[in-house]
């Protein structure tokens, strides 16, 4: 390991810039001759337009345009997609309804886009706004998901009867009825995953700029996947050409899923900067964000686990109701299916399962993938039901998951996945012990001693991360491919520049993927430049979301650092005068292998620029490589987190005493932005487990739309994490990566409700364990305590 | 926002003929719920005064009855006076669980008051301890002055000049505080003064802060928290919203109520 190679915890190169405010943002970018656009938002949650009057708006100071549904639909511009088919058991498609970007007819959610004003300044667009007379014909809302597929629920979109988007299953229900039928004991919950909303601390932007010379369109937007962006607006909204249309997506602060998406927003304000024959911005505010960015989980889910005589399990049964909201954003249709169910087998050996989920519309927000996107759903499932069926069995939670760990590799399980490499009794063990397991009983008479109820739980997670290989996610339905591109020029004076398909907002790219080139070309990072998120200057690339820009993105770079590599001996071959089967390549150097003549990685990037060593036709000059890299599977990062709390009973408040996190990425490039990742994580899934909730009222109104009534995790709410790891490669991918960014929102919910059941002795408490609902779990008689 | 007019007067005379001048004008002394108000469209004022010019209003008097701070006083200056520490800390100890450091350092005791926020600090603070709130017109106390949600007897154009908090034997704050905003959820100022004891909470109430009769009753037999034992606050005239519902905030009245008599007592 070199001092900035792989598995050095090196400084981030980025937080130079990013913490003294020189960071450069899309609200950042302001185009000469810019207007401004504020849109009008429906005030009702599910109403039908009977018209919208402008003709008062359009007179006011400053306005330039004011566009509705109508002037989209006269252009032809397509509605927004939903990028991943789903068919029902019976074999029909899904059933998705229109998702213009400005309604047409009917609005289906509070923060529904109604109209565009586009004015010299926003606050000329908004006083504007506020003069449009929009008449709604306002009709009942439904804003729950089981309520929405009950006889005689409002109706959300035509096609989908009973608001039902798909009846899906994955599994084989005969074998896991034969399991169910031969248990000795059944253990049986009903969940809810609550409504999330993501909360970048950047709220989305958009820039659309129009250059009628070349008729270039250029779209600066807050994109975790500018190529995915430019895709969809180009070859399904129709706003140009794709060799027409440039995005730029620069420093993004934090998206967390929410920023993978192609909105309203910036697909009108790209297509408004042609209609007015200027540049055209939005930039949300936090209301905005929190009515309109895609929501993250919303599941009701019953679910049971079939055990025989020894603990061990037999089968598992799981009926999920996932609420889609009330349009299909983007990538929305794969969160509750296949990046949800193939997970429910965790880390355990269970011979069958069958899940069913019904994808269903209601009058609320989108909602799609967020951190973890699926998974941390699946995790909270299984992980819940193995705490509750060990206590039930009067088996220790630890010992159970033990009992039940697979154990060989590969592994197939009933669902789909086969699991490459791991090792879930070393991760558990060394967490046992981190986690001074063994006194904590101790610990649980001292806290009784002053009043405080103190428990233990435990979530064994396990993920997937880099969806791959393309041509089975393809077969199951999505309609792009989840490779990596990277392109590696190493300039004459020996300097690099990587451009990658990935994207980085918060995840330190800049320096993990510098670090990369550093460890395989010998060269300091400080030559090195990570270059992303603009389709101008990177050929394709698919983005970063799902913890994929380690295993697949790197291993691109890995791939097209490779053929630098090969490259370069050739030219080494004639500068050194030797064959080219000779030459090796190592800490920088080409030698010719048994002598001492060599010559070093810069000197070698000269000679094949200036060509003056070699013939032109016999080699191509230049050392510039690209490469294409599709995994041959997921990765399967797993662990173990151990949270221990203490409640008071008289006020409800949870306070979490110890965390331990034992995780296993494979390889890790830089340790200190893994644990980064892994306590970000962790405060997400605490967030999610005991603060956040995202409330509608039967209306549909959104009670919960500013942080006076969001409750996000704070640095005081969370104690100084133990966070250790456990290694096993991963085999699908050069590098030995699996991921790490999603693992501890994935598995944070899980230990924290354990816990607190722990403490509480009985199961009945709901996410999130507000003070209020703690406090009332808390005078309730614990079954467990009360059968002792 | 709104566009409007913005005045810094730099005497209390200047402020209140700005005041009687100006129709919707009002008075900027924090700001902290004023602006964001009007950032979302929510309020427009045709004028804005901004008081952080009138030093008059500024600053902190210890006598040895009372302590007496101007209305454009910091929550951060309280919370950090050596005077309010010794002479009141339950008040000091107050004034720093207001909001967050950036709140703090805006706040004022003035505009806390005359916004009579139902789920505001100060408000508790003033009615436990009897303050005399003063204005440039006359002098309240803080039973008269406080008269329902967001509501004071203030007229038009009168505008507070500061407060006068009789020094306590014994006082203390007990605040639990909503999960997302921070502000009371359910807050208790407990004061013993030779005179009386009084319980004030705020929060709570649909009414915004009042006086727990019975708390003070039982208290007054024994300033301790063993005399509040069996004793609940009824859920009836509570608030309910997502964070807590009138019967859970009742429970917290009686939890508080202990917490701060504990407080007040252990120091």
């Amino acid at each position: 390991m070199t001092a900035t190679g792989i598995g050095a915890p090196v400084r981030r190169k980025e937080d130079q810039r990013f913490v003294t405010g020189q960071g450069r943002y899309v609200d950042d970018f302001n185009r000469p001759g810019q207007a401004h656009a504020y849109f009008l938002r429906s005030p009702h949650a599910h109403a039908t337009i009977r018209s919208i009057d402008t003709s008062a708006a359009a007179a006011m100071p400053g306005v330039v345009a004011i566009f509705t549904g109508e002037d989209l639909a006269r252009d032809k511009v397509g509605g927004l997609i939903c990028g991943w088919m789903i068919h029902s058991k019976d074999g029909s498609p899904m059933k998705a309804g229109p998702h213009p970007a400005l309604a047409q007819g009917k609005v289906r959610y509070v923060g529904d886009h109604v109209a565009v004003v586009v004015a010299e300044t926003v606050s000329q667009a908004k006083d504007a706004a506020e003069a449009i007379v929009v008449d709604y014909d306002v009709l009942p809302a439904v804003v729950d998901g089981v309520a929405a597929q009950k006889a005689g629920a409002p109706q959300v979109h035509e096609v989908a009867e009973d608001n039902t988007v798909f009846r899906w299953h994955l599994g084989d229900k005969d074998a896991t009825d034969a399991a169910f039928a031969r248990a000795k004991h059944v253990t049986t919950i009903d969940l809810v995953n609550n409504r999330l909303v993501p909360n970048p601390i950047e709220p989305r932007a958009a820039i659309g700029d129009y250059d009628p010379g070349n008729e270039n369109l250029t779209l600066y937007t807050t994109s975790q996947n500018p190529h995915v962006a430019r895709l969809v607006l180009s070859a399904f909204i129709g706003i140009a050409p794709e060799h027409k249309l440039r995005v730029i997506a620069p420093d993004v602060g934090g998206g967390f899923g929410s920023k993978i998406f192609i909105y309203a927003e910036e697909t009108v304000c790209v297509w408004a900067a042609r209609k007015v024959g200027r540049p055209v911005k939005w930039t949300s505010d936090r209301t905005e964000a929190f009515l309109s960015d895609a929501h993250g989980r919303d599941h009701a889910t019953h679910a049971e686990m079939a055990l025989d005589e020894n603990g061990r399990i037999l089968g598992l049964r799981v009926q999920t109701v996932a609420n889609l909201g009330a349009y299909l954003s983007t990538f929305s249709s794969s969160v509750p299916t296949y990046l949800y169910a193939p997970l429910l087998s965790g880390s355990y050996d269970i011979p069958a399962i069958y899940a069913e989920v019904d994808g269903v519309y209601t009058n609320t927000a989108p909602v799609d993938a967020y951190r973890g996107a699926g998974r941390p759903e699946a995790t909270f499932v299984i992980e819940r039901l193995a705490e509750v069926a060990a206590r039930q069995i009067g088996m220790d939670p630890a010992k159970f998951r033990r009992k039940n760990y697979v154990r060989s590799f590969p592994h197939q399980t009933p669902v789909i996945m086969t699991y490459d490499a791991g090792d879930y009794v070393t991760t558990l063990d060394k967490a046992l012990e981190a986690a001074d397991y063994k006194n904590f009983g101790r610990r649980k008479r001292e806290s009784a001693r002053s009043g405080k109820l103190r428990g233990i739980g435990f979530s064994s997670y396990i993920e997937a991360c880099g969806i791959a290989p393309s041509q089975a996610v393809g077969s199951l339905g999505a309609g792009v491919g989840l490779w990596e591109s990277a392109e590696v020029r190493v300039n004459p004076t020996g300097s690099i520049e990587v451009l990658t398909g990935s994207h980085s907002h918060g995840q330190g790219h800049e320096t993990t993927f510098a670090q990369l080139v550093s460890d395989r070309l010998g060269v300091s990072i400080d030559s090195v430049s990570i270059v992303h998120g603009d389709t101008d200057k990177v050929q394709f690339g698919m983005g970063t979301y799902g913890s994929r820009s380690g295993a697949v993105g790197m291993s691109a770079i890995a791939k097209a650092i490779d053929k630098v590599i090969a490259k370069g001996k050739k030219v080494a071959a004639h500068v050194l005068e030797a064959s080219e089967g000779d030459i090796e390549f190592k800490d920088g150097k080409f030698t010719v292998a048994g002598t001492d003549r060599s010559a070093a990685f810069g000197d070698i990037a000269l000679q094949a620029y200036i060509a003056h060593k070699f013939s032109g036709q016999d080699l191509e000059p230049g050392l510039k490589e690209g490469a294409f890299y599709d995994p041959t599977n997921f990765t399967f990062p797993a662990g173990v987190h151990i949270c221990e709390l203490e409640i008071d009973p008289d006020t409800g408040i949870v306070s979490i005493e110890r965390w331990t996190a034992v995780d296993d990425f494979g390889v890790i490039i830089n340790p200190m932005i893994v644990e980064g990742q892994v306590h970000g994580g962790i405060a997400q899934g605490v967030g999610q487990a005991l603060h956040e909730g995202a409330f509608y009222d039967a209306s549909g109104q959104l009670v919960t739309a500013s942080f006076m009534d969001y409750r996000m995790p704070r640095a005081a709410d969370l104690p100084s994490f133990v966070v250790e790891t456990t290694v096993t490669p991963c085999p699908s991918n050069p590098l030995g990566i699996k991921g790490c960014g999603e693992a501890g929102a994935i598995a944070a919910p899980a230990a924290v409700i354990n816990a607190i059941t722990d403490a509480l002795g009985h199961e009945d408490i709901a996410m999130p364990a507000t003070p209020q609902n703690v406090w009332r779990a808390a005078q309730k008689t614990p079954m467990r305590m009360a059968a002792e | 926002m709104y566009a409007f007019e913005y005045h810094r007067p730099t005497s209390l005379r200047q402020a209140a003929s700005l005041l009687s001048k100006n129709e919707d004008a009002k008075i900027l002394a924090g700001g902290h719920t004023l602006l964001p108000t009007m950032k979302q469209r929510l309020a427009s004022p045709s004028a804005l005064i901004d008081l952080s010019k009138v030093e008059d209003l500024r600053g902190i008097e210890r006598s040895a009855r009372a302590v007496t701070i101007g209305a454009m006083t910091r929550h951060g200056e309280v919370a950090e006076s050596a005077d309010v520490r010794e002479a009141i800390p339950g008040l000091a100890e107050m004034a720093e669980l207001i909001g967050d450091p950036a709140v703090r350092h805006r706040g004022t005791l003035g505009g806390s008051v005359a916004n009579n926020d139902p789920a505001a600090d100060y408000p508790a603070a003033c009615l436990a301890l009897g303050a005399t709130i003063v204005t440039n017109k006359r002098k309240y106390t803080a039973d008269e002055f406080f008269t329902g949600l967001f509501s004071t007897a203030l007229d038009e154009g009168e505008i507070v000049t500061k407060v006068s908090f009789p020094i306590p034997q014994k006082a203390a704050y007990a605040k639990f505080r909503n999960p997302a905003s921070r502000y009371a959820l359910v807050g208790v100022f407990v004061a013993k003064r030779a005179s009386e004891i009084r319980v004030a909470v705020t929060g709570a109430g649909e009414g915004g802060v009042f006086r727990w009769a019975e708390a003070e009753a039982a208290l007054a037999k024994r300033f301790a928290a063993k005399s509040l034992e069996g004793l609940t606050h009824p859920a009836e005239g509570l608030n309910s919203d997502l964070h807590a519902d009138a019967a859970y905030r009742a429970h917290l009245i009686g939890v508080m109520t202990r917490r701060a008599v504990q407080a007040a007592t252990s120091r």
